[in-house]
């Protein structure tokens, strides 16, 4: 609707804004509050029954705390904060560079036929539920990794170089690299998707004018298209981003479970939602649940930072350059 | 490089000069007149037809060719001809006008020069083009060294939104791997310079290249397109986005301009060519009906579908 | 840069990009067909029709199979929907037609903060809200959760299919005399109703395959169940109980009901891209 339009709504005569469009706006305004009510009504009640650790705690310091111990009555979020940073930066960080390729390729190089097969792929690998990817890394990727990559890796590694190998750790089955890599392949679709948005809306003149300049097919794509498809790229890597953060079911099945920092390479660790997967349910002590609902909490929080970075480097990005 | 040595033709030789284009193959050079022209082959040139010569016979006394077509035809899949059979000279350091109605393959015509065609897949071009007597669609050639020594501006100006000015400039200097900055300094102002644009942006080359005017936007593709120093300059109706001002500026700037590089310019406003060009070719239905100096066209045109156009008969 | 050199890179690159293609799109088939390749042979009419019991049962060979966890996925995802749809449907037709309320810019900004919140969020937050308040897990509590994670969608793909249907539309109608919420009701809606069904199958299917919302909230029920106030089974939790556990007969049977999840999001993956692409063509036609 457009400005025209919308006066055009609001100018209706009175006439027509009979009983019937009252009730009708009660409630569509009714149904939508209460969808505006959910978002804050999540930030509150996890507030609530996260509070009793933050009386218990302080905020800060359950925030810098490395000891996660039921047991004792000892809880600190840092572990499953690191792990969560770690598994979801270095995830996004190996899938960026694929994912932009495919984009590229299917936009740029790939026939019609090919790019839709392409396209089709990495929009269904974003609709498979995480349960099923974390079924199958469980038994054919994991076992595969840790046997064919990091045991030899890591052999050589006590033999030669020892130093690494205290950085690398004993392998598990289960650890954070594993995790990470499959990651890395859940959140490729998302900067797919937008990248290739962007990069279908440079127009043609641009890629023309860099033609005309005498440059190669790659340069063209370098030097004229990456750069004005920039914003959507940006936008596509921080959706990725977004969904590291909070993904869970299969890092809660590949990422090993372990509270206690350091994590190390090949060895087990923990998220903050891989966290809340494991321990929830047999969260029997108060202060356990609630220091659950905290780390809950935090995570709320980063998801919310990172939404606003997301439309903050949008808006920065776009102004003034009557790009997309 | 040999050069070709032609005389003024007498009206008769002028007549049947305006041949040109229907592809007939005529008998040979029109070479009547006072003197003959001593047509000195270009090196790499085949047997010229009527129709390319009589194209060469167009250019006045004292000027040289730099390109020529012999024959060239653009055709999208198997179905309609954008230009057919176009032989055509351009002279060296002049200004060269493509003028006719909309559709007549003026545009088309341009953009084979520098091998644009190349980028859509359906689109055969066949024939021959030549700069400075090589053929440019010759089966060795590499189209991206043609556009390196045939630039090209464009209709809309297109700078770079996300690169500065000053990169704005160097683009394609970059792209042959110039980095060294006293190189590119020198050679971003020499071709703000050639397009009349130092003096307004000296102050904020690393500004973004969107940030301009309309008009200072056209003026800075053509410094990027002036920065790699090509032999030919070509344009596609490079003011019909601007306004009447900024127009009137890019008509000044073509005259400076012709100097350094030859210039093909497309325009779909006769009066344009009128006031820039030197030479003038009609295109019409996408066949070449005449070329010839510009005052001779405007004053007394050859052909009557040219006379028709330049009347307003049909525009 | 000599100029033989820009075309190897150019190769080069071609290459390059070709091939981390592949590397992005081969483990998709891989997935797919190791899936089916173990669960296959667990597809049998136990599998359907057996309760999943004590591990026990399914050591000692005694028919067992996922029937609680299938009966459960449906009847909790449904009730979800149910719930859902007039609050997602609601808020999209607020974010459409009524964008001159002040409340428009607000939905939006809250729709799209909750379309990137994780599930187990929402998980935590029904928890708190229905399994604390009524005394225990309950497959209601898991269809609330998955409201909370349906709602957004519906609402995102009802807001962006209602924006595309011609504003000619709503002239007509309000030009004949109708009322604006008949307008909306009788005449908007129904047009747009390919896209919007469409958004409400893609919003089911992406709460299908969610399981933390679910092991917070209906926490899983290994007999078959029909009683909503109590815990009951669901498919994608009950599929990593099954891997975690150290059952190989139960590991069997999470291949099996992956690849009824798996089949189920691909069979609506398709449609709702077939139900798209008509619609575009309606558009554009």
């Amino acid at each position: 609707m457009g400005p025209a339009q919308k006066s055009a709504a609001a100018a209706l005569p009175r006439a027509f804004r009979g009983p019937g469009d009252r009730v009708f706006k009660y409630a569509i305004v009714g149904l939508s509050s209460a969808v505006v009510a959910l978002a804050l009504v999540m930030a509150v009640v996890i507030y609530i029954e996260a509070r009793p650790t933050f009386k218990a705690f302080g905020y800060l310091s359950f925030l810098t705390e490395t000891t996660w111990d039921p047991v004792k009555a000892v809880h600190g979020a840092l572990p499953f904060i690191i792990g969560t940073f770690v598994t979801s930066f270095a995830a996004l960080a190996l899938a960026a560079i694929p994912a932009i390729a495919v984009a590229v390729f299917t936009s740029e190089y790939a026939p019609k036929w090919l790019a839709a097969v392409i396209n089709y792929t990495v929009d269904l690998l974003a609709a498979i539920p995480s349960v099923v990817i974390g079924l199958w890394a469980i038994f054919n990727f994991a076992p595969l990794m840790r046997d064919a990559v990091y045991m030899p890796i890591y052999l050589w590694a006590e033999a030669s170089a020892p130093w690494l190998a205290a950085m690398l750790g004993a392998p598990s089955t289960f650890n954070m690299t594993t995790g990470t890599i499959v990651l890395a392949l859940m959140i490729v679709p998302y900067t797919v998707a937008l990248s290739r948005d962007a990069i279908g809306q440079v127009p043609r003149d641009q890629r023309e004018a860099m033609w005309a300049l005498g440059a190669t097919k790659w340069e063209v794509i370098r030097q004229a298209v990456i750069p004005y498809a920039r914003t959507g790229i940006a936008a596509g890597v921080l959706l990725s981003l977004a969904r590291a953060l909070g993904e869970t079911m299969a890092l809660a099945m590949l990422v090993g479970n372990s509270n206690r920092l350091p994590f190390t390479l090949f060895g087990p660790a923990a998220t903050m939602p891989s966290l809340i997967i494991n321990e929830f349910r047999e969260a029997v002590e108060p202060l356990h649940y609630s220091s659950i609902m905290a780390v809950g909490f935090y995570l709320f929080i980063i998801t919310i930072g990172i939404n606003l970075v997301t439309s903050f480097v949008q808006r920065k990005l776009y102004m003034g350059r009557g790009m997309v | 490089m040999d050069t070709i040595d032609l005389r003024l033709k007498g009206d008769d030789a002028a007549a049947e000069a305006g041949m040109a284009g229907t592809g007939v193959a005529g008998t040979g050079v029109a070479g009547t007149g006072t003197g003959v022209a001593a047509v000195a082959g270009m090196a790499g040139a085949t047997e010229l037809t009527g129709a390319a010569a009589n194209a060469r016979a167009a250019l006045a006394a004292g000027d040289e060719l730099r390109m020529e077509t012999v024959g060239l035809s653009v055709r999208y899949g198997t179905g309609n001809y954008g230009i057919r059979d176009v032989s055509m000279a351009i002279a060296d350091k002049r200004v060269t006008a493509l003028i006719g109605p909309s559709g007549c393959g003026k545009s088309t015509f341009l953009r084979s020069l520098n091998r644009m065609h190349d980028l859509a897949p359906d689109i055969t071009v066949t024939g021959q083009a030549f700069l400075d007597g090589e053929d440019l669609y010759a089966p060795g050639m590499d189209a991206v060294l043609v556009r390196r020594r045939v630039g090209m501006v464009f209709q809309k100006p297109t700078p770079f939104p996300t690169k500065s000015i000053y990169e704005n400039v160097c683009a394609g200097l970059r792209l042959v791997g110039v980095n060294k900055k006293s190189t590119l300094d020198e050679a971003v102002e020499r071709s703000l310079r050639g397009a009349a644009l130092w003096d307004e942006v000296k102050d904020r080359l690393k500004t973004p290249g969107g940030s301009l005017s309309g008009g200072q936007q056209q003026r800075l593709c053509i410094a990027r397109a002036l920065a790699v120093e090509p032999e030919v300059l070509l344009m596609d109706e490079p003011t019909s986005s601007l306004d009447p001002n900024a127009t009137i500026r890019i008509e000044q700037l073509i005259h400076e301009l012709k100097e350094q590089v030859t210039i093909v310019i497309v325009t779909h406003n006769m009066h344009q060519a009128a006031r820039v060009s030197d030479y003038t070719a009609f295109f019409y239905v996408g066949e070449l009906v005449e070329l010839s100096a510009t005052k001779e066209m405007f004053l007394k045109p050859r052909e009557k579908k040219t006379e028709e156009y330049l009347t307003g008969f049909f525009s | 840069m000599k100029l033989r050199t820009r075309f190897l890179r150019d190769r080069l690159m071609l290459v390059g990009i070709g091939l981390l293609t592949a590397l992005v799109v081969v483990p998709l088939f891989i997935i797919i067909f190791y899936v089916v390749a173990n669960g296959f042979t667990a597809l049998d009419a136990n599998f359907f029709t057996q309760e999943l019991g004590s591990p026990a049962r399914a050591m000692q060979g005694k028919p067992t199979g996922l029937a609680a966890s299938i009966a459960g996925t449906l009847l909790i995802d449904l009730a979800a929907l149910a719930m859902a749809l007039p609050f997602g449907i609601g808020t999209g037709v607020m974010m459409s037609e009524y964008r001159e309320h002040p409340f428009a810019p607000v939905a939006r900004l809250m729709v799209s903060t909750l379309n990137g919140m994780p599930a187990v969020l929402m998980g935590l937050t029904a928890y708190a809200l229905v399994v604390k308040n009524t005394g225990g897990f309950s497959g209601m509590a898991g269809s609330v959760a998955l409201a909370f994670v349906m709602v957004p969608i519906i609402a995102r793909t009802t807001e962006s299919v209602l924006t595309v249907t011609p504003w000619a539309l709503r002239e007509a109608g309000l030009s004949l005399g109708l009322p604006r919420w008949k307008v909306t009701l009788s005449l908007v809606l129904p047009a747009a109703r390919t896209g919007i069904i469409t958004g409400v199958l893609i919003a089911f299917a992406r709460a299908a395959g969610e399981a933390a919302p679910l092991l917070l909230t209906s926490f899983g029920n290994n007999f078959l169940s029909f009683d909503l106030t109590k815990p009951m089974d669901s498919l994608p939790q009950r599929l990593y109980s099954l891997a975690i556990s150290p059952y190989k007969q139960w590991h069997e049977l999470g291949w099996g009901g992956a690849i009824i999840l798996l089949l189920f999001v691909i069979l609506t993956f398709f449609i709702g891209r077939v139900a798209v692409a008509r619609l575009e063509k309606r558009m554009k036609g």
